[in-house]
């Protein structure tokens, strides 16, 4: 009895030593030392070119859209970033030496990039999306630091993030880490073209597409088995943008970098939701970024096989055929003679593809929205319309939540998703059609223009007015 | 099909395809000629009437959803001799031009000023948004719209109509 009484306590004991030795592990891992807080540096001493080459890869990584509350200061912070385990507000990134990050010396602010820290050792939640950023370039870093440290210093604090326990526990984060968070830089592969490597450093890096793009997992971090798979963010729908895109004109890297340099295209529509900011920050970058950038997302889509290629030279045919003759465009589709009265009286006006993209509405042959695992988009786009760009000529759309009923909005998405695709019906359109009217899912609208950079140049026609 | 709606405070029956933009429902069927075709495709806002309350664009709003619901249209605000407080403040301020987007303007003002007669200048501006004025009278547009609500807030305390 003895020795086995021993053989328990010697186990137990060395579990707990083991144990001991993890939890001092994780300490030392998760553990990040403050770093010292600096004068805040002299704005005259940053090099020009250095500033503004780090002003395009702000733009490139969209950092004034999150840091951005709406009507608020450019990079003041203070936007809800709304998560599964509450809300977490952005910070206030200007130079402010109180507020901002006026002390943060250059070695903090890469650190913050790199490792998901602040500069006081505390670890940051991903919604800085670190996971991506940490991908990015010294060199990169420091440019960016100097057009961060150069722009006009405001006092703001954002409000306190709204996390329920355990998720208000930031050394939580060092077990996240530990399982999801592969720290970079970049490294590039050499046996593929110098453009797509430019274009993977700032798809996978900066831009952060999949932070949108790619699903989560339960626990926030995307899920790498369904790399840019789609997801849904802000009640948007976010497509695919892998080999199962929903866009019935398959996508390539042409039509790609003019969507992302313009903010549409004739045959894939206009973008909105988040999307909109995203493409207007594009429109002001070198054309060669975004060239990158469309090259290596169309090989993450890969060459599409000769059936998707006939299917969408049928949608082009299809929506031409309607632009020459709206007039025949009742389709009298399965009796649901309401979806079709709404669509012929409220929609095919600008919707029949006569007027040119993006002034004209896209005709819905070509739309990835009707072709979307949700109908969300169009229930967005239909109950709140699409603003107009500040200032600037862009794609409109009038909002039509004081006229529609949940009756009548979902018969026209049904007579829409009927007509304008072989897919099934959609199966939970009453239930968002019903969630979005009373509120219950809140949808951000998004103007064109982002908030702090130059408009995309929607005012490009691209036909003459018919 | 037809379609019972509430036009300026009158129940009417309107016997048209379901499809019939309500711009065209107002101006043929029911001979009120206020609004004004502009762009018809939902762009100009000079065919903006008040739906339940909310401005809403007639040329690309068909009949059928305004089944049981109520549309307010220039013609429903005051008459020649008793003319409504937005359209006194209209004349007085002289806010039109050629006058073609005035009718919109009006009413998109109106659906802002029944919910709050004391919307700031910020709020009128971005209200109007959606409504174009070709002739440029944007700066007395405004001011009608400030003068109307002034007018409405004065209406309210004696007693009067809004």
């Amino acid at each position: 009895m003895v020795p086995m009484v021993m053989r328990v306590l010697r186990i137990l004991a060395g579990l707990a030593i083991l144990l001991a030795l993890g939890a001092g592990a994780f300490v030392a891992y998760a553990w990040h030392s403050a770093i010292d807080p600096v004068e805040p540096p002299d704005r005259a001493g940053f090099d020009p070119a250095l500033v503004s080459r780090g002003a395009e890869l702000a733009t490139v990584g969209n950092c004034n859209v999150c840091h951005t509350a709406p009507g608020g200061e450019p990079f003041t912070g203070g936007l809800g970033i709304p998560t599964p385990f509450g809300t977490i507000y952005s910070t206030n990134i200007t130079p402010d030496p109180e507020t901002g990050i006026g002390r943060w010396s250059e070695e903090a602010f890469i650190r913050a990039m790199r490792k998901g820290v602040d500069r006081e050792g505390r670890h940051l939640y991903p919604a800085f999306p670190y996971d991506h950023y940490t991908l990015v370039s010294d060199e990169d870093n420091r440019a960016l630091y100097a057009f961060l440290m150069t722009r006009k210093p405001v006092a703001a604090t954002p409000p306190a993030n709204e996390l329920s326990f355990p998720f208000n526990m930031r050394v939580l984060l060092a077990g996240w880490k530990a399982l999801y968070f592969r720290e970079g830089p970049f490294q590039p592969e050499p046996n593929r073209p110098e453009e797509w490597n430019r274009g993977r450093y700032l798809v996978e890096g900066l831009s952060h597409c999949g932070a949108c793009h790619t699903p989560r997992n339960r626990l926030g971090a995307e899920k790498q088995d369904e790399y840019f798979a789609g997801a849904e963010v802000e009640n948007w729908t976010v497509y695919a943008i892998n080999a199962s895109s929903p866009a019935p004109v398959p996508w390539n890297a042409d039509s790609l970098a003019f969507y992302l340099r313009h903010g549409w295209h004739e045959h894939h529509g206009a973008s909105r939701g988040s999307m909109a900011p995203v493409t207007a920050n594009l429109g002001s970058v070198s054309e060669a970024d975004v060239k990158a950038i469309a090259a290596y997302v169309a090989d993450v889509m890969g060459s599409p096989g000769q059936e998707r290629l006939t299917r969408g030279e049928a949608a082009v045919a299809a929506a031409r055929k309607e632009a020459e003759a709206p007039l025949a465009m009742r389709a009298n589709t399965a009796g649901n003679a309401i979806g079709e009265a709404i669509f012929l009286g409220a929609c095919q006006g600008c919707h029949d593809g006569r007027r040119p993209v993006p002034f004209g509405g896209l005709n819905f042959h070509l739309s990835s929205a009707v072709n979307a695992p949700n109908p969300q988009n169009i229930i967005n786009v239909a109950l709140f319309g699409l603003p107009a760009a500040k200032g600037e000529p862009s794609a409109i759309m009038p909002a039509y939540r004081s006229v529609l009923s949940e009756d009548q909005l979902v018969a026209l998405l049904d007579y829409m998703r009927d007509r304008f695709t072989d897919q099934p019906a959609w199966t939970d359109t009453r239930e968002r059609v019903r969630a979005t009217m009373n509120g219950e899912r809140e949808v951000p609208i998004y103007r064109m223009d982002g908030t702090t950079q130059a408009p995309p140049e929607t005012s490009m026609r691209t036909a003459p007015w018919p | 099909m037809a379609v019972t709606l509430t036009v300026n405070g009158a129940s009417r029956q309107v016997d048209a395809d379901p499809e019939t933009p309500l711009l065209y429902v107002l101006r043929d069927h029911l001979e009120l000629n206020g609004a004004k075709y502009g762009c018809g495709i939902g762009q100009c806002g000079a065919c903006t009437v008040i739906v339940d309350g909310e401005a809403v664009l007639s040329c690309v709003t068909p009949l059928l959803l305004l089944e049981g619901r109520k549309v307010t249209t220039i013609e429903g605000l005051g008459t020649l001799e008793k003319p409504g407080p937005i359209q006194q403040a209209f004349i007085e301020e002289q806010a039109a031009q050629c006058g073609y987007c005035i009718p919109g303007m009006m009413m998109r003002a109106q659906a802002l000023l029944q919910a709050d007669p004391s919307a700031s200048e910020a709020t009128i501006r971005a209200h109007l948004e959606p409504n174009l004025c070709r002739c440029g009278t944007h700066m007395r547009i405004i001011k009608a719209v400030m003068r109307a609500g002034e007018l409405m807030r004065q209406n309210s305390q004696s007693g009067g109509a809004t």
